[in-house]
Order: structure tokens, then sequence, then C-alpha cells
């Protein structure tokens, strides 16, 4: 692998590991706060999912360039981090949580699924224990954005809300990181314009038929992942606060 | 001087060793360690986790190389590999019905799941404790990466299972 695919693909697993890190980090605000224990449970399980993942992805990272894990999510800044700004924004109520959770789950069930004849065939094994855990996400959100669109006209209204606000975010998912050509033509990571399209026409006919309206105006559409909204300040204020207190801390 | 022990052996005190969530299997049946090499004073483990999020994955790590070390290796190395991916076809029938007799419903065989995204549970689990197939799903996320949750229509009782993975 030449130095330029190598660093490109650094950088493609750092975007990969950074947003399920920031996601997980916003879910576990839910953790003792769900709507029903089942649900916190829930949660709480697909967020440890996400981080078991950060781990497969910063694990590869380790593996080109030696960078520690650790270090790389707990002593990082803001400015630093590559995940896209939809995984950062705070998390509303549960129907905003909810739809967030689906629109990433499908996401990634595309790339997984795709991403598995990588012709790197350390990514390839990572993503073919992933793709196995991630098909229970999208089961439960996609079954949570139906009850939340179909049930009552609250449901339906906050939904439709925070779908108008998180589909231009939602876009940010197929902007390619800065060389990802090289990975695509290697065969190393799938292309993100087909995954798009397919991601479109699911998305888009879940959603109906959960009774939601697409955005006309797809609102604010961001661009590069080394743009943040000002909110990733404050979450990784917080979730990197024992680690700055004290840089022995264990996980036990 | 003391002659370390073979190959076989410490496959016998791996098997030894609980799975810290679920302590009536072992980590060998689990089919959590998948190979043992002895080169000299070193011992080589290799062992796949069973879902990459899950917490017990630490402590298994750490037990797997404690016992080893207990039995008189000066360098115990435990590797992590992924390939080929852990399935719960792996985990011994014996095991499987030990879950059952602890009250967790052992994994359905998995075949037939590849490349599917979305699948709905085709047959019903059967209650480990009456054996009643009139069961439903109260959650598919249990205490445990690797559990769901369901309640018996018959015995009214709830009950774990594992899930197929």
């Amino acid at each position: 692998m030449n130095a330029q695919v190598k660093n490109a693909l650094v950088a493609k697993l750092t975007a990969l590991a950074d947003d399920e890190v920031i996601l997980a980090q916003r879910n576990s605000e839910w953790t003792g706060h769900g709507p029903i224990l089942e649900e916190d449970i829930a949660l709480a399980n697909i967020v440890q999912d996400e981080l078991g993942h950060a781990t497969l992805w910063y694990g590869l990272r380790q593996a080109l360039d030696g960078s520690d894990p650790d270090q790389l999510a707990f002593f990082r800044d803001a400015y630093e981090y590559r995940n896209c700004e939809l995984v950062e924004l705070p998390k509303g109520d549960w129907a905003f949580t909810m739809l967030r959770q689906f629109l990433f789950d499908l996401y990634e069930s595309l790339w997984l699924e795709a991403a598995q004849h990588s012709t790197y065939k350390p990514l390839a094994e990572a993503v073919q224990k992933i793709v196995r855990e991630e098909r229970f996400h999208l089961q439960h959100t996609s079954a949570w954005v139906e009850r939340l669109g179909l049930g009552t006209e609250e449901s339906n209204r906050r939904l439709q809300q925070a779908l108008d606000m998180q589909w231009g975010y939602a876009q940010q998912l197929f902007v390619p990181i800065p060389g990802e050509e090289l990975l695509v033509a290697e065969g190393i990571v799938p292309d993100l314009s087909p995954l798009r399209e397919r991601w479109l026409e699911l998305a888009t006919r879940h959603l109906q038929n959960a009774g939601l309206k697409l955005p006309i105006n797809p609102g604010y559409q961001p661009t590069s992942r080394a743009y943040h909204t000002e909110h990733l300040w404050s979450i990784l204020a917080e979730m990197q606060s024992t680690a700055r207190w004290d840089a022995e801390a264990k996980v036990w | 001087m003391t002659t370390l022990p073979n190959t076989e052996q410490v496959w016998e005190a791996l098997a030894r060793i609980p799975d810290p969530e679920i302590p009536v299997i072992n980590v060998v049946e689990m089919g959590i360690v998948r190979d043992v090499q002895i080169e000299g004073p070193r011992a080589i483990i290799s062992m796949t986790p069973t879902f990459s999020g899950c917490p017990a994955l630490h402590l298994i790590r750490e037990q797997l190389e404690a016992t080893a070390r207990s039995l008189g290796f000066a360098e115990v190395e435990v590797k992590t590999v992924l390939s080929p991916p852990w399935s719960t076809d792996w985990i011994t029938p014996e095991a499987k019905e030990r879950l059952r007799q602890y009250g967790i419903a052992p994994p359905k065989p998995r075949a037939g799941q590849e490349g599917v995204l979305i699948q709905l549970e085709a047959a019903p689990t059967r209650c480990p404790r009456c054996g009643s197939l009139n069961t439903s799903v109260k959650n598919t996320f249990g205490p445990t990466l690797c559990k769901a949750i369901h309640v018996c229509n018959n015995c009214k009782e709830p009950f774990e299972s594992f899930k197929t993975v």
C-alpha cells in the first residue's frame, strides 16, 4: 500500500470510528432517562455495540500508524474529530433520537454490506463481524420510526420535526473524505454515490410508509467533516473529562 | 525444573474459565478460544470476540492470560482474531443444553441468515422452562449484548434468549 492510500485509509477509519464514538456518547445521555425501562436497556445495548465498532475501526488504524485508540478518543480536540455533524446534534426528544439512529443505521448497514468484499483483508474481516450486530439495530430503529410516525398526532408531528431538521445533515454521510477516491479505486471501501441512491430509495419508502413527508427544502447541508457544530465542544468536554483529569484511569 | 504442560493440558485449563456473564458455560465451549500454540516457554492463545462491544472481553482476556501464567508459561500472548466471525453455531450442544437449564433459551441454528439485513423471527423461541412455543418477544435487546427478553404466554414467566448470530 503506497503512502497516499495509507493516509487516506487512516483518515477514513478515523471518520468511521469518530461517527460511532460521538453517536454513542449522545445516545448514552438517555441511560437512566429512557421513556420506558426496555428502551433504556435497548439504547444502552446499541451504544455498547457502537463503541465496540469504534474500537475495531480505531484498532485497524492503530495497525496502520501505531496510534493509540484511547488517545484518539479522549485526548483529541473537537477540530481534530472527523465525525459527521448529524451525530453531534443534541439528543432532542425520543423521536429525534430514534430518527437519527434509524438514518444512521440504514447508512451503516448499506455501507457494511458493500464493504464486506473489501480488498483490504483486515477491513473485510472487521466488517463481517460488525454486520452481524448491526442488523439488530436497524430492525429496532425502523420499527420505532413506524411506531412514532403512525402513532398519535403528537408523535407524528415530533418525528416530522426531527426529519425536517436532520434530512440535510444526514446527506453528509455520503460526502467522501479527501482522498477517498483512491480507496474506492483500490477496492478498499465502497463508492458512496450508489450507496446514497439506495439509501435514499429505502429511507424515502420507509419514512413515507410511516406517514412522513420528505422535506422539500433540505435545510443545512454540511460539506467537509473538518467542520463541526458548537455542540461537539461540549459533548467532548463531558466525554473526555475523566481521562483528562486522570490519564491513568482504567476501564475497570 | 518443572515441565510445562502440553497444548491439550492448556486447553483443559482454559476450559475451566467460566464465561463472566453466563457462568454455566466456559469460554472454550462458547467458541471464544480459537487456538493454543506453545513455543518453548511461550504460550500463544487466540481468542475471538463474541459481540465486539462486550464488556466481558477485557475480563476474559485477562483470565486467559492469568490461567496460562499459572501453568508456568513465562510469556503469554493473547491474540484477537476476527476471522471467521464468531457464530452462536460454535457453542457446543452440551453448553446449549446447560443454557436452557439455566433459563436462557439457546440460540437457533444460523442457517439462512447470511446476508439478511432485517430478519423477523421466523420461528418462535421455545420457553426454556415449560417448552411452550407460545411466547412473545418483549425486547430484542436484553441485559447483555448477546441476549433478548421474552415472555412465555403459557407459564407466564419472562425469560432470556441467546441471540442467534
